[in-house]
């Protein structure tokens, strides 16, 4: 009998359990490597490493991906005049933008927004190839493609980011720019630009749901560790078959905050939130500059920002004083 | 075992931590305690945030030099007894002398008066320097006669922005723009290196050319709920955000000293600074087409910028990382000739009353035409 430890898996697998999986149906392709154990590994999933699936969706979709990922590199490296050093030294600083305003939704200029574009356009299919990869793997196990849809969720929001919302606001260069810091500034700019994204109700259920899935993954985690003791971690078989350790977990949120979720829903919480969150972030976005522009004025307008009690006289905007000053 | 194991693990990391932090220009880590003072309604972030070592250093940095003993104002006037006094001539001798001296402890300590004057002949125009102090100082009485909305009562001297050295040590020049080669990649887009001009953020790295020479519009954010037409691009407010990064750098506060915190660019509730601040980009502006840029010509090239742009003044030329100059110690109260609006008349000197009234009418329009425009 393995003993309880909080932090690392104490049950591995031999030899002998080493297994290839189902067998392959006509159209996939072969497995690659022979599956090894990594006792290291084994401490903290499963030490049974490989085999893995590519198939012509994996291997496409790494190429893609690939080439988006080089592209941006090498971006990157030019911009720094191909010196090595200094692109580890400002790698955080460094970018590949999206074409300037001027552009529209034109094709610009390779130099000035069109590397952008391309490595969007491998990004994409990367991705999408990725999400397909996910869903066949899914249907070959004979799983249900829940996997598939929660990465569609995340999926939804890049699109927003890059595609759908630049498309309707009429130019590229409202995408955000690849790059360590020039993407957080760009989020930043994004919020001064539209009036701060605090007051976008669905920026906050986005955050709801951010913070919740943190939140719900450490009450569930906690609370099957903490009856592992009794078998709490075989979870499905509780579903239907309550023990000792399914009690006192559901007992012990009952008493501390009168509800509890069941071995069973428990999943589908989580699962929810997190796919929600993407969802209504993307929503958030997409509302933001094609029907509001001022989400500070927007929640006036709606009662959602209180004023404040003032602390100084009303600051006059110059500009009324100088009209037509610039 | 065990204890190595840790020791040298965290001592991996943090090796890793100081390589990223010794990034390029050094990652501006500031260590605790840091002071917060509350300027706001309580619970809505409006603090101003202060290191207190950062303050400790600048304070005797961005201490007043004591004034001069006053001179006696009668006696005969400077133009009378010297040649080619053009803005300064209607002091005292005693004044004129006394501004002399101060003007050469303010900006030429070291060099004394030979570094605008010929030791043989003081009254000629023969050094570059002569010309550019002469400008100088009208652009002095310029700030403290028109551009009170900024300056208020406290106005500046040479001092505020000299400091003791020939050239302000904060100027700036227009950023040579990126070398690409063929044009075909790398482009940085203006952005995306770490500048100091934008306190090594990511953010466009010459937001001076665009806000203070040109008149670029700085207001991103719409004014109405919905979209009623503001086309302003999220690339344009991160150049506003480069602009704002100087200026909070510059007076060493942040977002908050000038803006509320949930609405950046509601004035109504803006602290009143902001409507300062405004006038000061206005005047920066102001003083950089009118005066700067007019002596372009007249400095030597190594004086002038990798593009052939003469140096220019910011934020930061005058408040050097305090919020206001020198801590709002005022030196233009005991040097009143510098807040005195002169019109300069060509071939000024003992005897050359009559001016050319063209020249004086041109000279006279140039001096004032900034001070019209806010």
């Amino acid at each position: 009998m393995a003993d309880y430890q909080n932090l690392f898996t104490t049950v591995q697998p031999t030899s002998s359990h080493l297994h290839d999986g189902v067998p392959l149906k006509g159209y996939d392709g072969p497995r690659d490597w022979k599956p090894f154990l990594w006792h290291l590994v084994g401490r903290f999933g499963n030490a049974q490493i490989g085999p893995i699936y590519l198939g012509r969706l994996g291997l496409m979709s790494l190429i893609c991906g690939l080439f988006a990922f080089t592209i941006i590199g090498v971006n990157m490296l030019a911009s720094v005049n191909w010196n090595p050093i200094q692109f580890v030294k400002q790698l955080f600083w460094l970018s590949l933008d999206p074409p300037s305003p001027a552009y529209g939704l034109s094709i610009p200029p390779l130099n000035d927004g069109g590397w952008f574009l391309l490595v969007g356009g491998f990004f994409l299919a990367s991705v999408l190839m990725w999400w397909a990869r996910m869903y066949t793997r899914a249907r070959a196990l004979g799983m249900g493609t829940h996997i598939a849809w929660a990465f569609a969720a995340a999926i939804w929001l890049m699109l927003v980011l890059g595609l759908f919302r630049p498309i309707l606001m009429g130019s590229w260069s409202e995408a955000v720019p690849y790059g360590i810091f020039s993407h957080l500034d760009w989020t930043a700019a994004f919020s001064l630009r539209y009036g701060n994204l605090f007051y976008n109700p669905f920026h906050a259920l986005s955050i709801v749901f951010l913070y919740g899935s943190a939140l719900l993954f450490a009450m569930h985690g906690a609370t099957i560790l903490a009856v592992t003791r009794y078998g709490g971690e075989r979870e499905i078989e509780q579903i239907v078959d309550r023990g000792t350790a399914s009690e006192r977990a559901a007992l012990f949120w009952r008493w501390t905050m009168g509800f509890n979720a069941t071995m069973e829903s428990i999943h589908r919480w989580a699962w929810w939130f997190a796919v929600l969150c993407p969802l209504t972030g993307g929503i958030g976005i997409l509302l933001t500059g094609t029907v509001v522009d001022n989400w500070f004025l927007w929640a006036v307008k709606h009662g959602v920002a209180p004023p404040y009690p003032e602390l100084w006289a009303p600051t006059v905007d110059p500009l009324t004083l100088n009209p037509g000053a610039k | 075992m065990r204890t190595i194991q840790r020791t040298s693990l965290l001592g991996l990391a943090f090796a890793a931590l100081m390589g990223l932090a010794g990034c390029e220009r050094g990652v501006p880590v500031e260590r605790p305690p840091i002071d917060t003072v509350q300027s706001g309604f309580r619970g809505t972030g409006m603090l101003q945030v202060y290191n207190p070592r950062t303050v400790q250093e600048q304070i005797p940095l961005n201490a007043a030099p004591e004034p001069l003993p006053a001179a006696p104002k009668d006696g005969p006037k400077a133009k009378q007894v010297y040649q080619n006094v053009k803005v300064l001539g209607d002091l005292s001798t005693a004044e004129f002398v006394r501004h002399m001296t101060a003007i050469t402890s303010w900006v030429a300590p070291k060099e004394g008066c030979v570094y605008c004057h010929n030791p043989q002949n003081f009254a000629e125009d023969s050094k570059y320097t002569k010309i550019v102090a002469r400008r100088m100082i009208q652009m002095t009485q310029h700030i403290n006669v028109d551009w009170q909305a900024h300056v208020q009562q406290t106005g500046v001297t040479c001092y505020t922005c000299h400091r003791g050295e020939p050239v302000p040590s904060r100027i700036w020049f227009t950023a040579p723009p990126q070398k690409k080669g063929a044009d075909f990649i790398g482009n940085k887009n203006a952005q995306n290196t770490p500048a100091d001009t934008v306190k090594g953020a990511s953010l466009p790295y010459d937001p001076f050319t665009e806000y203070f020479k040109e008149a670029k519009p700085i207001r991103v954010a719409g004014d109405t709920a919905l979209p009623t037409g503001n086309r302003h691009s999220i690339q344009q407010a991160e150049f506003t955000y480069g602009l704002m990064m100087h200026m909070s750098d510059s007076l060493g506060v942040n977002c908050t000293y000038c803006h509320n915190s949930r609405s950046f660019g509601d004035w109504a509730q803006s602290p009143p600074q902001r409507g300062r601040a405004w006038y000061g980009i206005r005047m920066v502006r102001d003083l950089n087409v009118d005066y700067m840029e007019g002596l372009t010509g007249v400095f030597p090239p190594h004086r002038l910028g990798e593009l052939g742009d003469v140096a220019k003044v910011n934020c930061a030329t005058c408040h050097q990382g305090a919020y206001k100059p020198l801590y709002g110690a005022s030196m233009a109260k005991d040097y009143p000739e510098l807040s005195t609006l002169v019109q300069v008349v060509a071939g000024a000197g003992a005897g050359a009353q009559a001016a050319d009234s063209k020249a004086l009418a041109a000279t006279a329009a140039a001096v004032s035409a900034g001070g019209k425009k806010p």
